[in-house]
């Protein structure tokens, strides 16, 4: 009596689910049908820009396929590079374009699925909104060390920088520092996510994040009276851009072939609009 | 029967022959792989210059200096607490107290220490931001304490196993004597406990010398030379996590190669200086 008992709520239960999930979109279907009856894991580490996207990508396609399993990590586009190379990884994030040395030296095949904006950030409270080039570049050089020589309050600036490995710091010293030095009382964070977690709690922070990382919790601060945001990258008002990469060794084959050709997909590039960066196609 | 034990003799010795030689390898991997840097009489350099791969100075005398600082401080911090927490467990609390107090700081032990260094990330920064009135927050200071929390029960531990191992008879006898229990303390369990003291020191100093997630996350990991406790600073451990990631042929490679090897030989070199007097007759006891 039991048993059937909880065999017919088992059984409505499985209906209720089988009613309530939602149809996935036939467009989406298509672009993962590459993914039917593939098998085993993926392991992507580098760029921490590409983070989201790649989540989001790998989230979609485990669900579609549990055959599959996709590890993510961080490290920086280096890093990203390096174990690719190596073969270490499946797959290599960049946010800087490899150099040609890197390139011949691991046969590395890139492809570009995004461009992104790299835009500096201040804490919600300052009113330090817009800051010139030469501003921009004093205050990382550290000849300009308090807020109130660029119109904020009466305290130090903190700066916060990124490490050896990241092409978002590579980037960004390349094109809104024009080579500059960056002084060594910078702080180091390891990542996208941690910049923005740590300028978000610091009222007197600066630091430099991907465009698609930012939200109301930090600040954008204009660049010679060009905000950092998708609009002005787009239509190439804003100079701090740069290319998102994948990397493989050789022409990838199976799961990364798969997908490296789903990012560049319609459904692929919807994500890649949907995490606020700009897709490529 | 026999034979099993001889087997079993052998098998402890090679397990420990090849733990010995497994930290020799290193030691040779790390010589072999930083010889360039140090061949060429770089390695004054190293230790003196600052780090400015765009100028081409590899030096690691802040993160050397980083690293020492905040391995005394957090012992400063670390070494009463746990002294007086294993002081409590084995002599001064009563019997309920010690078994909740060494079951928490058992539990404290299998703590990653990056949850020790995400929860301070957010309760610790601030307050040390506001407290140290300039700066992010991201000090030696803010690591410090965290790094104590984290090596407070390795120590406790290591303490509270010696306090037992002191000589049951000389308790009584200071019992009988009618001696309290901060006499017994005095005379009896602190010199007694004196190698296990000194070990534990050692091995929560090792630990907070070797430490990269605390440090990464809370001193701050400016390159610049710490001019006070209250300043960004970068440890060894927390540099080569930052820089492992750069090109395999660059120089900043190389050089933490060279950092690997000043951590094992400034550990290994204290490991050794402090044991020579704790090889004193009291040892044999």
């Amino acid at each position: 009596m039991k048993r059937s008992q909880t065999g017919v709520l088992l059984g409505l239960l499985c209906m209720t689910i089988g009613f309530l999930y939602p149809g996935m979109p036939l467009q989406a279907a298509d672009d993962l049908a590459p993914f039917t009856g593939l098998k085993g894991s993926l392991r992507i580490a580098g760029g921490t820009a590409h983070i989201p996207v790649m989540k989001e990508a790998a989230r979609r396609i485990m669900s579609f396929n549990p055959d599959i399993r996709i590890s993510i990590a961080g490290g920086g586009s280096g890093l990203g590079i390096r174990q690719a190379g190596e073969g270490l990884i499946d797959i290599g994030n960049a946010g800087r374009r490899p150099t040609d040395t890197e390139i011949a030296k691991y046969n590395l095949k890139l492809f570009q699925w995004a461009i992104d904006g790299v835009g500096v950030i201040v804490h919600p409270d300052n009113p330090v909104r817009t800051l010139t080039s030469a501003q921009l570049q004093g205050i990382f050089a550290g000849r300009i060390s308090n807020w109130k020589e660029v119109g904020g309050v009466d305290r130090e600036i903190d700066i916060y920088t990124r490490d050896e490995s990241s092409g978002t710091r590579k980037v960004f010293w390349k094109k809104a520092l024009a080579r500059g030095t960056i002084s060594d009382r910078a702080n180091v964070v390891v990542s996208n996510g941690a910049m923005k977690t740590t300028v978000a709690g610091d009222p007197f922070g600066i630091g430099y994040i991907s465009i698609g990382y930012m939200d109301a919790t930090v600040a954008p601060v204009s660049l010679d009276g060009v905000a950092p945001d998708l609009a002005n990258v787009r239509n190439g008002s804003y100079r701090v851009a740069r290319g998102l990469y994948s990397l493989t060794r050789g022409e990838p084959a199976g799961l990364a072939r798969a997908f490296v050709d789903f990012l560049f997909s319609p459904t692929g590039q919807q994500i890649v609009q949907d995490k606020g960066l700009i897709p490529v196609r | 029967m026999g034979d099993r034990m001889v087997f079993r003799e052998h098998l402890f010795r090679s397990a420990a022959v090849i733990c010995g030689l497994l930290t020799l390898a290193i030691f040779c991997f790390l010589c072999v792989l930083g010889l360039p840097l140090l061949q060429d009489g770089h390695l004054l350099s190293l230790l003196s210059s600052p780090w400015a791969p765009a100028r081409g100075l590899y030096g690691i005398f802040p993160m050397l200096l980083a690293s020492i600082l905040l391995a005394l401080l957090s012992l400063a911090l670390g070494f009463p607490v746990s002294l007086g927490c294993s002081l409590l467990i084995t002599a001064l609390a009563p019997r309920r107290l010690r078994m909740l107090l060494i079951g928490m700081i058992r539990l404290m032990a299998g703590i990653p220490t990056v949850v020790y260094s995400f929860a301070a990330l957010f309760l610790l920064v601030p307050l040390m931001r506001t407290l140290i009135g300039r700066g992010s927050g991201l000090s030696l200071l803010t690591a410090a304490p965290v790094l104590a929390l984290l090596i407070v029960p390795t120590m406790v531990i290591f303490f509270v196993a010696g306090f037992e191992k002191v000589n049951r008879a000389h308790l009584l006898a200071l019992d009988a004597l009618g001696g309290s229990r901060v006499q017994k303390i005095i005379h009896i369990l602190l010199p007694g406990a004196r190698p296990a003291l000194i070990n534990g020191t050692l091995l929560g100093f090792g630990r907070a010398m070797g430490d990269t997630m605390v440090s990464l996350m809370l001193a701050g990991n400016s390159t610049a030379v710490p001019s006070s406790l209250a300043d960004s600073a970068r440890t060894l451990p927390a540099h080569i996590a930052l820089v492992m990631a750069s090109d395999f042929d660059s120089m900043e490679f190389t050089s933490i190669f060279a950092c690997g090897l000043l951590l094992y030989l400034v550990t290994g070199l204290l490991m050794l200086l402090m044991r020579l007097p704790g090889r004193s007759p009291d040892n044999e006891s």
